[in-house]
């Protein structure tokens, strides 16, 4: 069997930086003392007059950010997405969501594949907070090739964006080339009886997941949402009339991320039945990615449990 | 500058504190004491220091003001008012529903705002990005950024303190109004952000201590920040909350409560006279 190919979604954003910064000179990275971890130390050492660290002080670069891009310049600012979206949410929704800037936000290490670090690390709660202040567009790719394609829709797109990252390499599930648009979902899988609507490293356990529930007579379609604001919602609606039930998952909470935010579109235009596979409102903690991700459920065979019973 | 011109500014920073009253009076809300206190500094800015041109208020090579004490609005509303940014007759409608001018200032909707602020600490890191921003694309306008003294007790204003000193932020010059009063009382007794000179000192900042309210000081105090090579400025001004209205002079209470009837009346007849002793 050929080895499949895997790249973590942090390396796709600092190589893709680079790509970007070649083509446009306007393209600034802001940094909080983790080049090496968010990759943005590729694009510095490209490029290191336009790449600036803002030390360990995460609420004055989003800040900063926002203030460079008053004056024309498209930043990047970027940390942990528990930094990031967490310590820095009131900075991102003040200076940058309020007045909508041209602020782009990198968070790498989503989720609880972060692994060994443990919970304090471990932000299962970005999409919701970014995804509650207006006008922002919340992303999380599911693969090398994506990534690449987010970041670069990412600079075009005028307003503010909010990408998430992982730590983990993730296999390569895209061809290279792909089209991204922000706020399109992908079929990955047509499929008739559950519909399963997944983003970031959960859209390869999906399918993992789909190929497995043939052998059981269930024929499962795949979506990847690496959307979550503003939500595809004709795909869902779609998906929901097509196969009756549908599965969310994504390495994050089930409050208030792309399970919910499926849920709210379904509940108000065309109520369907939904398990929510997710972060079930608890911590993470230590331990390696591929045991946590097995541990919290966060697998193609629970996925596959989860769809069994759904489809009984 | 001569004393004519001086006269001037001291009739514009009037003015300034007449539109202060009229906006909170019509709001029945907003905060007059800290708009008040920084009056002057809002005239010599807008009338004399920074590079702008009312009629196009998104000038790209303009010099930038950040109000990081973004409630004290009624001040910068003013100030923009009556330098011809939009009519003064607008300012009553401060804070009423469906007015653009907002209860804290917003960049999209007031012609002259140069950032949306209200939390407080965020301001001045705007203002250094914003600074860096020039200093990398070449361009020589400058960058100022209000602070309040009470605001300073937010970690974040230190945060950019450090990242303006690190860029050597030359073309960066905030403005600490020390009139020594927040909300809960002295900011002494609150949590006091004394000694805020050495503080800035020590973060890297060329600082001046002037009196607030003498435009000859102010003058000399921002001649020197833009003499300075190498490091950001900063002006520690003392000044009185609420100056020039008697009874909110010096008084916590008047952070940001709305004069009544009464009181609106007795502020006016007391500018109006100042007025008309300057212009005498």
């Amino acid at each position: 069997m050929a080895e499949i190919k895997k790249v973590a979604t942090r390396e796709s954003y600092g190589n893709a930086l680079k790509a970007l910064g070649a083509e446009f000179d306007n393209l600034v990275v802001l940094d909080a003392d983790l080049a090496g971890a968010t990759k943005t130390g590729t694009f510095k050492k490209a490029f290191p007059e336009r790449h600036f660290d803002c030390g360990i002080a995460e609420a004055n670069m989003i800040c900063m950010a926002a203030g460079m891009s008053t004056a024309g310049l498209v930043p990047f600012a970027s940390s942990f997405a528990m930094f990031a979206a967490g310590r820095a949410f009131e900075q991102v929704r003040n200076s940058i969501g309020y007045p909508h800037l041209n602020v782009k936000i990198g968070a790498t290490h989503g989720g609880i594949s972060v692994g060994e670090d443990g919970a304090s690390h471990q932000c299962c709660e970005d999409f919701a907070l970014m995804r509650s202040i207006p006008g922002m567009v919340v992303m999380s790719p599911a693969d090398d090739v994506e990534a690449q394609a987010m970041v670069r829709a990412a600079y075009l797109h005028q307003g503010p964006v909010y990408m998430r990252f992982g730590r983990a390499a993730v296999p390569v599930i895209h061809e290279e080339g792909m089209k991204f648009e922000i706020g399109k979902g992908e079929v990955l899988k047509e499929g008739t009886d559950v519909a399963i609507i997944a983003n970031g490293l959960m859209v390869n356990e999906a399918l993992v997941a789909a190929e497995e529930l043939k052998e059981d007579g269930i024929n499962a379609m795949v979506i990847n949402m690496a959307t979550i604001k503003p939500l595809d919602e004709e795909l869902v609606l779609a998906a929901a009339k097509k196969c009756g039930k549908v599965i969310t998952c994504e390495e994050h909470s089930v409050i208030g991320g792309l399970g919910e935010a499926v849920c709210a579109v379904l509940a108000e235009k065309c109520p369907t039945p939904v398990k929510r596979i997710g972060v079930n409102d608890e911590f993470g903690h230590s331990g390696p990615a591929a045991a946590l991700l097995k541990q919290f459920g966060l697998c193609s065979e629970n996925v596959v449990k989860v769809a069994k019973e759904f489809c009984k | 500058m001569t004393s004519s011109e001086k006269k001037q500014l001291q009739i514009t920073a009037c003015k300034v504190r007449m539109g202060v009253i009229e906006s909170t009076y019509g709001a029945k809300a907003g905060h007059p004491g800290g708009s008040l206190s920084a009056a002057e500094v809002y005239t010599y800015l807008y009338f004399k220091e920074m590079n702008i041109d009312p009629k196009n208020p998104k000038w790209e090579d303009r010099d930038r003001f950040v109000l990081s004490k973004g409630h004290t609005t009624p001040g910068l509303y003013s100030v923009l008012a009556n330098r011809g940014f939009f009519p003064v007759e607008d300012l009553p409608t401060f804070r009423h529903i469906d007015s653009y001018l907002q209860g804290h200032p917003n960049m999209n909707m007031v012609p002259g705002v140069d950032m949306s602020t209200g939390s407080l600490g965020q301001g001045i890191s705007v203002a250094t990005g914003m600074a860096l921003a020039a200093k990398h694309t070449g361009k020589t306008n400058r960058v100022y950024a209000l602070l309040g003294d009470g605001e300073i007790q937010e970690g974040q204003v230190w945060e950019a303190c450090m990242a303006a000193a690190h860029y050597k932020l030359d073309n960066f010059c905030i403005i600490v109004d020390n009139n020594g009063l927040q909300i809960d009382g002295n900011i002494a007794d609150v949590m006091s952000p004394y000694p805020i000179v050495d503080k800035l000192v020590a973060f890297g900042f060329e600082t001046v201590e002037v009196d607030g309210h003498d435009f000859d000081a102010l003058e000399a105090a921002f001649n020197k920040a833009r003499q300075t090579k190498g490091k950001p400025f900063a002006i520690v001004m003392k000044t009185i909350k609420g100056k020039d209205v008697s009874f909110m002079e010096n008084d916590a209470g008047w952070h940001g409560k709305a004069p009544n009837d009464a009181e609106y009346a007795q502020a006016m007849t007391e500018l109006k006279a100042k007025l008309a002793e300057l212009e005498a």
